[in-house]
């Protein structure tokens, strides 16, 4: 199993609630940075203990790294309205959605370029990209520091939510040495499975490992998800060879920085190999389909290894699902697995041909009379 | 947001000669742009696989909780 990132898998969690709160300044934040600081305290983000200081963010933009050189892609920022607070003081983060409690201590307080930012994270400054529109929509000063969770109330799918401390004893357990991650916001179809698998013969033990949250229109809901793969679980895997927890993060559309991201925090897990697709991450045109695997060149010392999986069809005359490097028949035999068109089926209530999706897991999701957000 | 002057963060160490001849004939072509580049990514990777874990994740009372929750919630017998 890898080391943590960073050397040590991070704790923020405060065990003893301070007695008055009411004497901090509090500063009331939106749920996807109450989830980065959950992320923080469990140790899904080690090294970091809190939110980037000026140095930290200036050498992320930068050379991708942290100030002491590990690596780091996505800069995990805490935006605010300048006010009375300085340097120094502690503060009281709450978000009422998720009932966060968290203090910081403000170690900096500083300005931000937006247009740097943006470009060097997500290659653009076109407003039509949603991580540029969340830049451009942040507050024009940051805080950093490091922060302490006092708690946050119970959730729907805490069931299925595992911090990088139990997965790490659960693969331990369960004697795995190597396990590949994978990560996913659809419920599986047989592309996804014969790439899992594939995967899968070559190690241990597979963690797969869903992100759920904030989801656009037309997208399945997460408890549509969740179940589609435990279905799939059920039937089509060994129980003692695959895993399921989720992952309360936003997407950041970052592309070949985002996957170098998501690989860190599946190595904070406890998992050796990162399945890395097409297009990871990306959103629109702006990263080349394959920007999210050649990024990994640039990390030797990441410690995980990325599994590079490029495009993968049916092929009707091999009878069977293959990718480019495997299948030497032209594409007019390839059928490719569009998502858009299992929605377009699914949408109409019908089950999608069993060489695209398994039966039961579209029945799992048939069951649901609305599967979709609206 | 500053850009920092490189120099700050950037040191100098010295190789043989003869041996950095070999490196350049070596990158050529490559995706190293520099002696520099190739040195850090090959020192980046020799660092990395000696790192050890700087403390044990948790006490025994600790992954007893985990192990129970873990139990549970049907992730382990």
């Amino acid at each position: 199993m890898p080391i943590p990132h960073g050397g040590k898998l991070i704790t923020r969690q405060i065990k003893k609630q301070p007695t008055d709160l009411k004497e901090y300044p509090q500063i009331e934040i939106n749920t996807n940075l109450a989830e980065d600081i959950i992320n923080i305290s469990t140790g899904v983000f080690s090294p970091l203990e809190g939110f980037l200081t000026k140095n930290n963010l200036e050498n992320v933009v930068a050379q991708k790294r942290l100030e002491n050189d590990t690596p780091w892609t996505i800069p995990i920022l805490l935006d605010f309205e300048k006010n009375n607070i300085k340097e120094g003081d502690t503060i009281l983060l709450t978000n009422k959605e998720i009932g966060l409690h968290a203090l910081l201590d403000i170690e900096e307080l500083y300005n931000y370029n937006k247009k740097t930012l943006a470009q060097s994270v997500y290659k653009t400054q076109d407003i039509n990209h949603p991580g540029v529109a969340n830049i451009q929509n942040m507050k024009n000063h940051l805080l950093g520091g490091k922060i302490n969770l006092i708690n946050n109330k119970p959730r729907q799918f805490d069931e299925y939510n595992l911090t990088p401390k139990e997965t790490r004893l659960l693969f331990k357990e369960k004697g795995w040495r190597e396990i590949v991650a994978f990560q996913t916001r659809n419920p599986p179809h047989i592309g996804h499975e014969y790439v899992q698998k594939t995967a899968l013969t070559f190690v241990d033990g597979i963690f797969i490992n869903p992100i759920i949250g904030k989801k656009k229109t037309g997208d399945f809901k997460d408890e549509v998800i969740l179940s589609s793969y435990e279905t799939l679980m059920k039937y089509y895997y060994l129980k003692e060879r695959s895993v399921m927890s989720i992952l309360r993060t936003s997407m950041k559309y970052a592309g070949p920085r985002e996957a170098i991201h998501h690989a860190i925090m599946r190595k904070n897990f406890g998992c050796t190999h990162f399945i890395v697709g097409r297009d990871h991450a990306g959103v629109g045109n702006y990263y080349g389909p394959y920007d999210a695997h050649e990024i990994f060149s640039e990390f030797p010392d990441l410690g995980i290894i990325p599994i590079f999986f490029r495009s993968f069809s049916r092929c009707t005359k091999c009878g069977s699902v293959v990718n480019d490097k495997i299948c030497p028949h032209d594409q007019k035999y390839h059928i490719n697995f569009s998502g858009k068109k299992i929605r377009e089926l699914l949408r109409n209530g019908e089950i999608p041909p069993e060489d695209m999706m398994r039966k039961e897991v579209a029945e799992t999701i048939l069951k649901y009379k609305k599967p979709f957000v609206e | 947001m500053e850009e920092k002057k490189d120099e700050k963060k950037f040191t100098t160490i010295s190789i043989p000669t003869p041996l950095a001849e070999k490196i350049k004939k070596r990158i050529k072509g490559t995706g190293f742009t520099s002696l520099s580049s190739y040195a850090t990514y090959v020192l980046r990777e020799i660092i990395a696989g000696t790192e050890e874990e700087t403390e044990e994740a948790f006490s025994k009372e600790d992954e007893e909780k985990v192990k129970e929750r873990l139990r549970a919630l049907g992730y382990l017998d």
